[in-house]
């Protein structure tokens, strides 16, 4: 019974609805300060992943363990890439609770709480895209929000990287066979009621 | 609360965490709970071998393992304990305790009193899942009484405790709620426990999405306190009593001096220690 309640809420818990409340307006006060938020969030994301792998690992996983692997891995070149465009700007310190996101959390960091230590590939895609698309959002928002200037087209590069980002995600789900059904019946599970 | 925002980047989050992997089931809260737990400190600039993590027996008191700073993973039940202890004999360290509601609240159910009681500057963090979840899913003291499982089926039918309300009554000075799926939000909250003084307590909604998998639900259900902290006992009790256990926040901040040992109690020489058990 448990397992298939499990599989219902996994489900419908990957349609990356997170259910927090959301920060209509998104105050970014300089480059710096968004610069502050493209590295958090960049450095959650491949920390987040890395995460992952290790849970996946830690239950034998080895297929989805390595396909979080590879995410963190793209994750660290995406923080190299704001590292750079840093460069010679002094970024804010910014205590991690008090950053602009949407919903309060780091919008590129997949869902911890979205994950199951026999998840496939696939869904391993799906948390990732929905955490793109998160981040797509926070910069679309910004876009909107902020008048023409530098803020503003920084943001507008940013929305347009992540955008891309969400078609790579989409185009690789799309090669990515989906879960049989039963994906998660496990004979003999680590943990359940007996 | 304030932080040093130049201090505050001498460590990162990660600085905090061990090389070893948390055993914990994917999608578990804990893991949200122990990367606020690591904000937390970087945010307060707290040296690792500043920190002594203590915890008693459970999933939650694992956290000891996953972190490098110091740490003991105790008995079950005895973390507020031992944290006493340690704290009194090592002021200068900042002592945090972990646990579940298990290991806190029934079997440790004394020691919380007490350590409510005492007042002791540290601050106890209780991953709340409101079942006994390294046992296979026994109905815990937090349980609702119709909880229908394999272990209790039809439900226990017992009034569940309420931690934050037995807090508040034996004397906590700092009282707050959080919730794993806001892992900011909960940082926020530790780093807040941690800097103020006395004891402090913070029960963190931590869902076992083994055995209480109806727990995810809750990132629906939980709200942000709609009042202000107060440092009213009256009025905190009040609230404490008619709340539904789904508002986050600092829920009371007392003004109760922590208790200290006088200095002339201080034994900080191992020679005066080993004095006193010659025979």
């Amino acid at each position: 019974m448990i397992r298939s309640v499990i599989w219902q809420i996994l489900n419908s818990s990957l349609r990356f609805e997170r259910g927090r409340a959301v920060n209509s307006k998104i105050d970014i006060s300089s480059v710096a300060d968004l610069l502050a938020h493209v590295k958090a969030m960049e450095t959650e994301a491949m920390e987040r992943y890395q995460d992952l792998a290790e849970q996946m690992e830690v239950h034998h996983n080895s297929e989805t363990a390595e396909l979080f692997r590879k995410m963190a891995h793209v994750e660290s070149l995406h923080v190299a890439k704001v590292l750079e465009r840093a460069e010679g700007i002094d970024l804010p310190h910014i205590p991690p609770w008090e950053y602009k996101w949407i919903d309060g959390q780091t919008p590129e960091a997949a869902s911890a709480e979205n994950t199951h230590y026999l998840m496939t590939p696939h869904h391993a895609l799906r948390l990732a895209l929905g955490a793109e698309k998160r981040a797509l959002d926070f910069f679309t928002q910004i876009v909107a929000q902020s008048e023409a200037g530098p803020i503003h087209d920084l943001a507008s590069e940013l929305r347009d990287e992540e955008h891309e980002h969400v078609e790579l995600i989409r185009a690789w789900l799309d090669k990515t066979p989906e879960p049989d059904e039963g994906w998660d019946d496990d004979p003999d599970p680590p943990m359940l009621q007996e | 609360m304030t932080v040093n925002s130049a201090a505050a980047q001498a460590f990162s989050a990660r600085d905090y965490k061990s090389d070893v992997k948390p055993v914990w089931c994917p999608g578990c809260g804990d893991y949200t709970v122990l990367s606020s737990i690591t904000k937390a400190f970087a945010e307060l600039a707290l040296a690792p071998e500043e920190v002594a993590v203590i915890s008693g027996i459970g999933c939650s008191s694992r956290m000891p393992a996953y972190l490098n700073t110091y740490g003991f993973h105790g008995v079950h039940g005895r973390s507020t304990a031992l944290a006493t202890g340690l704290k009194l004999s090592r002021p200068d360290l900042t002592v945090l305790v972990t646990g579940g509601d298990g290991d806190g609240f029934s079997i440790g159910g004394n020691h919380f009193l007490h350590a409510c009681r005492r007042n002791v500057d540290m601050t106890y963090v209780v991953m709340d899942n409101r079942v006994y979840g390294m046992t296979k899913g026994q109905p815990s003291p937090t349980t609702e009484p119709d909880w229908d499982s394999a272990l209790s089926p039809g439900g226990t039918g017992l009034r569940p405790f309420n931690p934050l309300v037995i807090a508040l009554a034996s004397g906590a000075n700092f009282i707050a709620r959080g919730f794993s799926g806001d892992p900011n939000g909960t940082a926020k909250l530790i780093a807040d426990a941690i800097e103020t003084p006395g004891f402090s307590f913070v029960e963190v909604l931590s869902p076992c999405v083994t055995f209480r998998p109806d727990q995810r639900d809750w990132k629906n259900m939980v709200r942000p306190a709609p009042v202000d902290p107060t440092e009213d006992i009256g009025q905190a009790a009040r609230r404490l009593m008619t709340d539904d256990g789904l508002n986050l926040g600092v829920l009371y901040r007392g003004r109760r001096k922590p208790y200290r040992l006088a200095e002339h109690d201080t034994i900080s020489d191992l020679a005066d220690i080993e004095q006193q058990f010659t025979i």
